[in-house]
């Protein structure tokens, strides 16, 4: 007895098949071909090439600065889709229009940007570096980059949510006797929380792999602000080939990590709630 | 608690949702708001709870002026249609949200929190029910943990917005039963909106029928039904035989028809427009015969199911504006037989008790 015959809605093999086909197309084959190209190195040449502790330096930097700029972007993303959710303002429609901005941009075009505001004679970089506070060419600027191309990611998915989360949940908590700041921290954060974590793994997700706005901004100093899609560039033009994926791999490998545990953490809030997926 | 409402006016845009209403609950009563949907019944319920300001007017709870209160400070319980059960929460923590969000210094103990919400899950019979999320419960089932949920905060009044609503007839039915048992335990001043006349007069001491933005009539169930005040409450609440017509002196002109009535102290006028309502059960047929009084008409349908049957009846050719009035009576079988009742027979209509009203359209 085959269990499809059992199924009422149509089309599983179909869907299936494609979907997985698809994905190997346009996902899985060409991720392979770098742990495959990987694989020319002996083990020794391998951890070599992913230990040299200048790449190792820019793992903490990537990784780091995409964990926090994603956090940042949580908070301050959250701060944002809630304004636009909850108040009407003129210009609002232009306001929505404006989170895009960072997706559309070629990153080239940010970085030049972010780094011509940021410098020692730029707008804000003459007012922050008598301050001591030096943004532009080193960890900092990789950070303010991050954020940026990060930001759409939150306000994106947490907005629907926000936009469909009934009034009622919030007179219900009132009623009860919460108070503004309470109502928000358990009924209205704890609502949200899926939707803000899909935001923030997207954030990161993006964050890990940006190369374009963040080589302007960075200043790349060895071992202080060099990131790792950097180091993979920086080998490619040396023809180390196989070094370049090994560190790809590594990256791979790391980032699809932190993702699955971001999702696992999503689907359990979100199975909390009763929603099924 | 006692409720006082004072010449409440809300308006939505250029919609007129309450248009001065006032009313006055003693305590400890179950009161139902009655009316057709968009009468303004939910909009008065959420103002009484402060969840809506009122333009004009005010809220006076025992005695007190709440009208500037935030619902915070009520004390008001308030149950949802569609529960607003919080989805991240068990039912245990749903309950337990009112007392663990007082103010530090009024915070019961966790020993006490646990005990207090132990209590009231078994007082609406799901204490089996604790650890479970909202969305493994059924319709019926969080309709009574939300009540749960008002009743932690020991309100003084509970509102309820259409509580039922959602539910099924038969689950409804059983609630509704267990919401007037749980009243008379608790003996806590009660209001609860519905659109379901049945509703209002089975679980109700007292009903106040709105239409409009207004209040039509407000008494007991038996008074609402028996003694309608108004044109509005006579059509609205149960099943009724409508005749428009002018007075006649002791008769009622309907088309060229006369319906006997017993003159009213209305004080009504010969040629006044008037509408008259008559229940099923307080309407007559008879044959049709020439010296007889009464509306003529065509049996329609006969329905016998249970111990009286209905009899459903066409309007005499009378398809006014394009829409037909149809008429219902209810009768035992036997007097059926003896009528020799059958579809498309002509009868003639009178009515042992009419309800006469001036015509306003």
């Amino acid at each position: 007895m085959s269990s499809s015959a059992r199924r009422v809605l149509p089309g599983f093999g179909l869907s299936l098949g494609f979907t997985l086909a698809y994905l190997s197309l346009i996902v899985l084959i060409p991720l392979s071909a770098v742990f495959i190209k990987a694989a020319g190195l002996t083990y020794q040449e391998f951890l070599d090439a992913v230990t040299d502790p200048r790449v190792v330096a820019s793992y903490k930097l990537s990784f780091g600065a995409s964990l926090l700029a994603a956090a940042i972007n949580a908070v301050f993303g959250l701060i944002l889709a809630w304004g636009l959710v909850r108040y009407t303002f003129p210009g609002k429609k232009i306001v929505d229009a404006l989170i895009d901005l960072p997706f559309a941009l070629p990153t080239a075009v940010a970085g030049i940007s972010l780094t011509a505001l940021y410098a020692k004679n730029g707008w804000l970089g003459q007012i922050l570096e008598p301050l001591g506070v030096k943004i532009a060419f080193g960890p900092a600027g990789v950070l303010v980059a991050l954020i940026f191309i990060g930001l759409p990611f939150i306000v994106r998915t947490v907005q629907p949510i926000l936009e469909d989360l009934d009034a009622e949940f919030e007179e219900a908590a009132a009623s009860l006797g919460a108070n503004r700041w309470q109502t928000f921290a358990r009924v209205v954060f704890p609502t949200l929380l899926p939707a803000l974590l899909t935001g923030f793994a997207l954030a990161f997700a993006r964050a890990v792999g940006e190369y374009g706005s963040v080589i302007f901004i960075a200043g790349n100093i060895p071992f202080v602000s060099e990131i790792t899609p950097l180091m993979i560039i920086t080998k490619l033009e040396q023809y180390d080939y196989r070094g370049a994926t090994a560190v790809a791999s590594v990256m791979l490998v790391v980032s699809f990590a932190l993702l699955l545990i971001i999702n696992v953490l999503q689907a359990w809030t979100s199975k909390r709630q009763g929603r099924t997926t | 608690m006692s409720i006082e409402v004072r010449d409440i006016h809300k308006s939505f845009g250029a919609f007129k949702a309450l248009d001065g209403v006032s009313l006055s609950l003693p305590k400890g009563e179950l009161v139902a708001l009655l009316g057709p949907s968009g009468c303004g019944k939910t909009t008065l319920l959420r103002i009484i709870a402060g969840l809506e300001s009122a333009d004009y007017g005010s809220i006076r709870l025992s005695g007190a002026d709440a009208t500037a209160k935030h619902v915070r400070e009520r004390q008001v319980g308030f149950v949802f249609q569609h529960y607003a059960l919080f989805r991240h929460m068990s039912v245990f923590e749903n309950v337990a949200f009112g007392l663990r969000v007082k103010p530090r210094g009024e915070r019961p103990s966790e020993a006490i929190i646990r005990e207090k919400v132990m209590r009231l899950l078994d007082l609406v019979q799901l204490s089996w029910l604790a650890d479970r999320f909202p969305s493994q419960l059924s319709g019926g089932q969080r309709q009574r943990i939300a009540l749960a949920r008002a009743l932690a905060v020991e309100p003084q009044v509970l509102l309820l917005d259409e509580p039922f609503g959602a539910l099924d007839a038969k689950v409804r039915k059983e609630l509704r039963r267990w919401l007037r048992r749980l009243h008379d335990e608790l003996h806590i001043s009660s209001i609860f909106v519905t659109h379901d006349q049945e509703e209002a007069l089975e679980v109700a001491d007292k009903i106040v029928l709105m239409n409009k933005g207004r209040i039509e009539q407000i008494g007991g169930p038996r008074e609402i039904y028996n003694e309608p005040a108004t044109s509005f409450a006579c059509s609205f609440i149960g099943n009724v035989n409508e005749f428009r017509g002018r007075i006649e002196g002791n008769y009622l002109r309907v088309g060229d028809d006369l319906l006997p009535h017993e003159p009213s102290d209305l004080d009504l006028a010969d040629g006044q427009a008037v509408v008259a309502y008559a229940r099923p059960h307080d309407t007559e047929i008879h044959p049709l015969s020439a010296d007889r009084s009464g509306v003529t008409a065509k049996v329609n349908r006969i329905l016998e199911s249970g111990a009286l049957a209905r009899v459903e009846l066409v309007a005499n050719g009378a398809a006014r504006e394009g829409r037909t009035d149809y008429f219902e009576v209810e009768l035992t079988p036997a007097e059926i037989a003896e009528l020799g009742l059958e579809t498309g027979k002509r009868v003639r209509l009178t009515s042992r008790r009419l309800s006469v009203f001036r015509d306003k359209q």
